[in-house]
C-alpha cells in the first residue's frame, strides 16, 4: 500500500480492508418490451466469479451483458433466477457493489473532491478525517491529487473517468462493475488507464466485472472473457487469458487471444446466417 | 477597471444630456426638472427620513413575502415533480396563475385584506410563488437519470437524493426561478403600493403615487431612480453571485 503523509490510523484501518465478493449468477433470465415486441435480453445465463477475479463480457451490442451489469448492481431485477453476492440474495443497490457507468457521471454541482467524497460520506462509522483521508489517497491512486479542487467541466475526459474510478473505489466497494467506462474515450488515454486499471486491481484486490465490445480490451484486462450472444442473449463461449500482468494491449501474446475470440464470434454469426435467423 | 471607468463615463454623459434638455427649456421645468432639483429631493427626503423609512417599509414587504413564495414554492415544486398527480392538479394550477400578470391579484387582495400589510405580502407570495414552483418542478425533470443511478448504488436513498443529488442538480433552473419570481414580486408590490394607500406604512410605491398628485415631478423621478437602484443591487449583491457560481462550476459561460 502506498504512503500518504498524516493519515489517521482509523483512516488505514478503513483502506486495509479488503474483502472481495463472489458472484454466483444462476438460471437468470430478463425481457424486455420494444417496438419489434418482446426482446430476451437474458436467456438463462448462469455464471461464477470468484472473489478478486476480473471478468470481462464481450458481445455486440444489444446482447445483454449490460443488463446482467445492471442486475448485479441491483439497478434492475431478473424475471427469474438468482443473482447472489457472498450467498446472499441481491435485492437493491448498494454500496458493496459500485457502477462505473460509460458517461463519467460526475456530480457537476461539487468539485472532483466532493465527487469522491460523496460515496464516502454515505459510509458510516468513519470519521469526517477518515474520509477526506481516504478520498486523498484515491485520488492519489489515480494520479489527480493536483486537481482535487477543480470543477468537473474543467477536466478532460480521461481525467473525468479517472475521478469517476476513485469515486467508485473510495467507499471500498467489494465489487466494481464497469460499463464499457472507457469506450468514449480516446486511443492514447484509454491505453493509459488499461494499465492503471490493472495496477488498481493488484493493489486493491476487486472482483470486478467489465463489460465492453471491444475484444482487445476485455482479452488485455480480464482473467477471463465471456463472450455473448444476442436474441437470446446467452453465453456463447468462455476463455481464460493466461498472460503476465501488466499486459500491454498492443502485445504479440494479446493479439493471439484476441484473435481466438474473434473468429469465434464471427463463426457464430456466420452460422446464424446460415440458420436464416 | 477600464470597464468601470468606461461605465461611469456613459452615466456622466447621460448626466449632461439630461442638463443639456433641460437647459435647453425645450419642456417647462415642472415636466422636466434639472438632475440638480432631483438631487436636492434626495437629499432632503434622506434628511427628514422620508427616503429611508419608505424604503425599509417596502423592503420589509417584498423580503418577507419573497421568502414565504420560496420557503413554499421550492417543497411544493419538488413534491409536484416527485407525483404525476400533483402535477396534472396542483401543477397545471401552477402554470395557469404563472401567466396570470401578478399585479392582477391586487383588487382581490384588496376585497379579502382590506388596506393591510397582509394585502400587500399577498401579492408579493402570488407574483413569487408560481414561478419557483415551475422552475423547481423544471429542474428536477431536468436532471439526467444517471445522476440518480450513480448515487442510489452509492448507497444514497429516498431523502438523500433528494436533498443531495436530485436538489443541487436542479439548482441552475431553481435560482433561474428565484430571479424571475423576485422580478414578479418587486413589479407587482410596485403596482399594488402605487394603486393603494396602506395605513400601516408608507412605500415606495406611495411616494411616487403622492409625487404624481403633488405634480412634484423631482420627486417622482427621484424615486424612479432609487427603485432602478434597487433593483440593480439586488441583482448585484445577490444574484448575480450565486448566478457566477453556477456558471463556474457547471462551466456553462465564459465569464
Amino acid at each position: 500500500m502506498r504512503r500518504l503523509a498524516a493519515r489517521s490510523s482509523s483512516a488505514s484501518q478503513e483502506l486495509k480492508v479488503i474483502a472481495p465478493s463472489k458472484l454466483a449468477i444462476d438460471n437468470v433470465s430478463k425481457s424486455f418490451q420494444s417496438a419489434s415486441g418482446t426482446v430476451l435480453a437474458l436467456d438463462h445465463v448462469s455464471l461464477q466469479v470468484d472473489e478478486g477475479e476480473f471478468v470481462c463480457l464481450v458481445g455486440a451490442s444489444g446482447c445483454g451483458k449490460t443488463t446482467l451489469l445492471n442486475i448485479i448492481a441491483g439497478l434492475e431485477k431478473p424475471d427469474s433466477g438468482n443473482v447472489l453476492a457472498d450467498g446472499k440474495p441481491i435485492t437493491s443497490p448498494g454500496r458493496d457493489r459500485l457502477v462505473m457507468f460509460q458517461e463519467p457521471a460526475l456530480f457537476p454541482w461539487l468539485d472532483v473532491f466532493g465527487n469522491v467524497l460523496f460515496g464516502l460520506k454515505l459510509k458510516p462509522n468513519l470519521t469526517n478525517k477518515d474520509r477526506r483521508d481516504v478520498a486523498k489517497y484515491y485520488l492519489e491512486l489515480v494520479g489527480l491529487t493536483r486537481f482535487e479542487r477543480a470543477n468537473i467541466h474543467e477536466l478532460s475526459g480521461g481525467m473525468k473517468q479517472r475521478v469517476a474510478l476513485a469515486r467508485a473505489l473510495a467507499p471500498n466497494p467489494r465489487v466494481l462493475l464497469m460499463d464499457e467506462p472507457f469506450a468514449a474515450l480516446d486511443a492514447l488515454t484509454r491505453e493509459q488507464l488499461y494499465g492503471d486499471l490493472q495496477r488498481i486491481w493488484e493493489e486493491r484486490k476487486k472482483t470486478i466485472v467489465f463489460v465492453t465490445h471491444n475484444v482487445r480490451e476485455a482479452a488485455c484486462l480480464g482473467e477471463r472473457v465471456l463472450l455473448f450472444s444476442p436474441h437470446p442473449g446467452r453465453i456463447q463461449e468462455e476463455f481464460a487469458v493466461d498472460l503476465p500482468r501488466p499486459r500491454d494491449i498492443n502485445s504479440v501474446d494479446l493479439a493471439g487471444y484476441a484473435t481466438k475470440i474473434i473468429r469465434s464470434l464471427r463463426k457464430f454469426s456466420e452460422e446464424r446466417r446460415e440458420d436464416g435467423r | 477597471m477600464k470597464r468601470f471607468l468606461s461605465a461611469v463615463l456613459f452615466f456622466v454623459v447621460l448626466l449632461f444630456l439630461w442638463q443639456a434638455f433641460f437647459r435647453a427649456k425645450i419642456w417647462s421645468s415642472v415636466l422636466l426638472p434639472s438632475p440638480l432639483q432631483v438631487a436636492n429631493y434626495l437629499k432632503g427626503a434622506i434628511e427628514d427620513g422620508t427616503l429611508g423609512h419608505a424604503t425599509v417599509i417596502t423592503m420589509r414587504r417584498l423580503l418577507i413575502g419573497y421568502f414565504i413564495g420560496i420557503v413554499v414554492g421550492l417543497p411544493l415544486g419538488l413534491l409536484i415533480a416527485r407525483w404525476n398527480l400533483l402535477r396534472d392538479t396542483l401543477g397545471t394550477t401552477a402554470l395557469g396563475l404563472q401567466t396570470l400578470p401578478s399585479v392582477c391579484w391586487v383588487p382581490l387582495a384588496l376585497l379579502w385584506f382590506g388596506q393591510t400589510e397582509a394585502a400587500m405580502l399577498f401579492v408579493v407570495v402570488m407574483g413569487t410563488l408560481w414561478s419557483v414552483i415551475i422552475a423547481t418542478e423544471t429542474g428536477v425533470r431536468n436532471v439526467p437519470p444517471i445522476y440518480r443511478r450513480a448515487a442510489l448504488t452509492m448507497g444514497s436513498k429516498r431523502l438523500h437524493i433528494w436533498l443531495k443529488v436530485i436538489l443541487p442538480a436542479s439548482l441552475p433552473f431553481i435560482v433561474s426561478g428565484m430571479k424571475q419570481g423576485w422580478a414578479f414580486a418587486w413589479r407587482s408590490l410596485m403596482a399594488a403600493e402605487i394603486f393603494v394607500t396602506i395605513l400601516t406604512g408608507f412605500g415606495l410605491g406611495q411616494l411616487l403615487h403622492y409625487g404624481r398628485e403633488l405634480s412634484a415631478m423631482d420627486q417622482v423621478i427621484a424615486i424612479m431612480l432609487v427603485i432602478v437602484v434597487i433593483g440593480l443591487l439586488a441583482d448585484k449583491i445577490f444574484f448575480s453571485p450565486i448566478e457566477k457560481f453556477l456558471h463556474r462550476r457547471w462551466g456553462t459561460s465564459q465569464a
